[in-house]
């Protein structure tokens, strides 16, 4: 049975569920139109739901017969899916406006979506995973083809929705094959199954591993990770600027951390069987993310495969499969989320006469027109290709850490490699905006949301050398619980 | 056969009786009735013109609106099902979490009231 | 020895109008096999004893499914011919992928194995029929033990429901409107009786 504790360790959740309820139909009752004032509630919303997440405090909680777990992990996961909408929400009002596609809806999708995320990222069930994963995905989908009158991303949106059923359907095949042979979908109990904790010892057959694969494909797909790659550059150059901004990093964010529970959780006793797995994805999004994305010369484009590469990255992390794999992972997608922000602050800054650009040529000599947004760029595009002094330094030098450590030193050596090859289109930018010749200044002022943004995550980005402390020993105690033998 | 498949029996001796009755009605038709088609017969009258294009046109997109908030009030009811039959067995706990599920769809309800999405116009 | 013809009857139909589904020329004819397929796929579900799914079968696919095919078969407009045209062109490789899925899953099959205690892990094991029905095994469940799903399942729908409003509802402008409590409201002394003498006028 439920009882009335059980409703501690989701709070946050139905914190944010009410808020939800209540936006939807403030918004629907106010005659004028209120987008502005429900996305700052649905900004405060996210912050009180921070605060709620934070005074869980670190014991792991779960509820509803262990379908729903809250513990460190997921409390460090939540803050960063929490930050990064909400930022991308500030981030989206102004565009919003400019167009006059402003409609209150955005913000309670991204709410929604928010919800799913962290759902995704407490799920203690292979039930409860996906349907945090579809609550999500089934919000992107519709921002994805919110601008409706635009062709693109009507297109986008289409696109979005077909390939991410059919990943649906391959992790829900996946789910039931695991199902047919445990019994049982609860994780703990898949854990412990392939932890032999039972009198036969178990050894993974065909039905297992393919549905360990199909699994493995569906959330791949969700980060998109090489192979299932293909659909993210259409839908971040179709979909809204903002959209694409929020797409790039708080699902990313909440589906990688899902990724880490799944694999370090049920499957931690199957790591051989899918260590070869991830270490494939790991290769080829960093290469395809590194390689492709040279040719680019859209710059939203250019973010979708700089992204793939990330998740290449961060999936190093996760193919370590130790305690200290899992902390780079956190620490990098911290810094991943900072970085990302303040290129897309940039980008929605990029208006001439108006009209938002998209070219990366458009950029040409940024640093005469706008000093101050071509020094922030810069230090962004520097920490993207993990030049020293910077924070996406560190974020790249603990993934590879912990890949040495595990004794992964092929996938570090590939790694290190396509991060020299990534740096050619990240200085590519820093050149355009230096060296070449200004074509036509954006418009002033860039407005006080984007300025704020961009300050803030390049603060973030130049202040990690200096003080990395609360974020590597968080990050760490979050780690750990993933671990519980390791103590 | 099991007892409980037995209960359905009746049904399928339903489908056998409309199948039945069906072919019947079709194929009675078909073989009392003269038939002496040719082309003025056989091709669709359009005042006195050749057909222009296809009869079937595009369909609105107001019917798909409508059609998929049926589905969604439709798989709403399903769940009902259950609840109401073991209604006495699961307590207050059950009830409750039924009066939830329905205030969330409620509200939605009432979004789409106020958007006009139910109005024809 | 019933049951199985029933059941042969039952995959057979379901198989055939799975075929005519792909095949038929008009697709509005298509959405009618299908139909026709879920119907017996209800059937089907029933002689597995899952009566609870072949109703919500019939509900909810043939009742409502069914006809949001057809609708947006009809929206669509599709010319089925001309959409047939690399059909033969594609027809290598697709079949080629789906010999390469059969031969997968039966090496799947094949190998198949349960875990040695599946029967001590499921959580709640279906009852059989004689001690309650399906309907009754799944309400003991879902609004208890599982309500974290059921109400997340609500919030789908729901979103659902803002998705589909917010990209096809459009308001329209122009629209003449009956306003029914404007119509009710209106006063006695808003229509007035007057003599007219003949050949005079007002």
């Amino acid at each position: 049975m439920i009882q009335t504790s059980d409703l501690v360790p989701v709070l946050p959740e139905i914190f944010i569920a009410l808020a939800g309820l209540a936006l939807l139909m403030l918004g629907v009752f106010r005659k004028e139109d209120s987008t502005k004032s429900v996305s700052v509630l649905v900004i405060l919303a996210f912050g009180a739901a921070m605060v709620l997440v934070s005074s869980l405090g670190a014991e792991r909680l779960t509820a509803f017969n262990g379908l729903f777990v809250a513990d460190r992990f997921a409390g460090f996961a939540k803050g960063l899916v929490l930050v990064a909408s909400a930022i991308a929400l500030a981030m989206s009002l102004p565009y919003l406006e400019r167009e006059k596609i402003g409609r209150f809806e955005y913000p309670v999708l991204v709410l929604f979506a928010t919800l799913g995320m962290m759902m995704m990222i407490s799920a203690n069930d292979f039930i409860a995973l996906y349907l945090g994963l579809e609550l999500q995905s089934l919000s992107l989908y519709v921002l994805a083809a919110y601008n409706r009158d635009n062709a693109k991303a009507t297109e986008a949106g289409l696109k979005y929705f077909v390939l991410g059923s059919l990943a649906s359907g391959l992790l829900l095949y996946g789910i039931s094959l695991l199902y047919g042979f445990a019994g049982t979908t609860s994780f703990e109990g898949l854990a412990n199954l392939f932890a032999g904790g039972h009198e036969h010892p178990v050894k993974p057959n065909m039905g297992v591993i393919a549905g360990l694969v199909f699994v493995l494909a569906g959330l791949s797909f969700k980060v998109s990770a090489v192979p299932f790659h293909m659909w993210a550059p259409d839908v971040y150059e179709g979909a809204p600027t903002p959209v694409t901004s929020f797409f790039a990093v708080a699902p990313k964010i909440a589906a990688l951390c899902l990724l880490t529970r799944v694999m370090t959780g049920p499957f931690a006793d199957l790591v051989e069987q899918w260590r070869q797995v991830v270490t494939f994805i790991a290769i080829g999004s960093m290469f395809v993310g590194a390689f492709a994305a040279v040719v680019q010369t859209n710059i939203k484009r250019l973010m979708a495969y700089s992204s793939i590469g990330h998740v290449g990255f961060v999936l190093v992390g996760i193919a370590a499969g130790s305690t200290l794999g899992i902390q780079g992972v956190l620490i990098y997608l911290a810094i991943y989320l900072f970085m990302n922000v303040g290129v897309f602050a940039v980008v929605l800054s990029m208006r001439q006469k108006g009209r938002l650009v998209e070219g990366i040529d458009d950029l040409a000599g940024l640093s005469k027109t706008h000093p101050m947004m071509a020094f922030v760029m810069a230090v962004l595009m520097f920490s993207m290709a993990g030049v020293p002094p910077l924070a996406g330094f560190w974020g790249k030098f603990y993934v590879f850490m912990a890949a040495v450590e595990a004794g992964q030193f092929t996938l570090a050596i590939i790694g290190l490699l396509s991060s020299v090859v990534s740096a050619y289109y990240y200085l590519r930018i820093i050149k355009v905006m230096y060296f070449d010749e200004p074509v036509e200044a954006f418009d002033k002022p860039v407005g006080a949301s984007m300025s704020l943004v961009m300050a803030v995550s390049t603060i973030v980005i130049l202040a990690f050398t200096l003080i990395p402390a609360p974020l590597v020993t968080s990050a760490k105690a979050a780690a750990q619980v993933l671990f519980p033998a390791a103590g | 056969m099991e007892a409980w498949l037995l209960e359905y029996l009746p049904i399928l001796i339903f489908l056998g009786i409309a199948i039945v009755i069906s072919a019947i009605c079709v194929g009675a038709s078909w073989i009392v009735a003269r038939q002496k088609p040719d082309t003025e017969k056989a091709t669709a009258y359009e005042c006195g013109f050749d057909a222009f294009g296809d009869a079937r046109s595009k369909f609105e997109v107001r019917f798909y609106l409508v059609a998929i908030l049926f589905i969604i009030f439709d798989l709403e009811v399903a769940f009902l099902f259950p609840w109401a039959v073991t209604l006495g067995k699961i307590g207050m706990f059950g009830f409750w979490s039924m009066m939830v599920f329905l205030g969330v769809l409620t509200i939605g309800f009432i979004y789409e009231w106020r958007k006009g999405a139910l109005e024809w116009e | 020895m019933f049951t199985a013809l029933i059941f042969y009857m039952f995959a057979a139909i379901a198989v055939a109008s799975g075929v005519m589904v792909i095949s038929s020329r008009n697709p509005v004819h298509s959405v009618l096999w299908l139909i026709l397929a879920f119907f017996n796929a209800a059937g089907l579900f029933l002689l597995l004893g899952a009566e609870f799914l072949a109703m919500v079968l019939v509900v909810v696919y043939v009742g409502a499914v069914a006809v949001l095919f057809l609708f947006v078969v009809m929206m669509l407009d599709i010319n089925m011919v001309e959409m047939k045209e690399g059909f033969l062109q594609y027809l290598p490789t697709g079949a080629l992928i789906g010999v390469v899925l059969l031969v997968e899953l039966l090496a799947m099959f094949g190998g198949w194995a349960f875990a040695p205690d599946v029967e001590a892990m499921v959580k709640a094991p279906t009852p059989t029929l004689e001690q309650a029905s399906n309907t009754v095994a799944l309400g003991k469940l879902i609004y208890t033990n599982y309500v974290y799903l059921f109400q997340a399942s609500g919030l789908v729908l729901l979103v659902a429901m803002i998705g589909t409003i917010l990209l096809t509802h459009r308001k329209r402008t122009g629209v003449r409107k009956q306003v029914i409590a404007d119509q009710v409201g209106r006063s006695r002394d808003s229509v007035e009786l007057k003599k007219v003498q003949s050949g005079r006028g007002i």
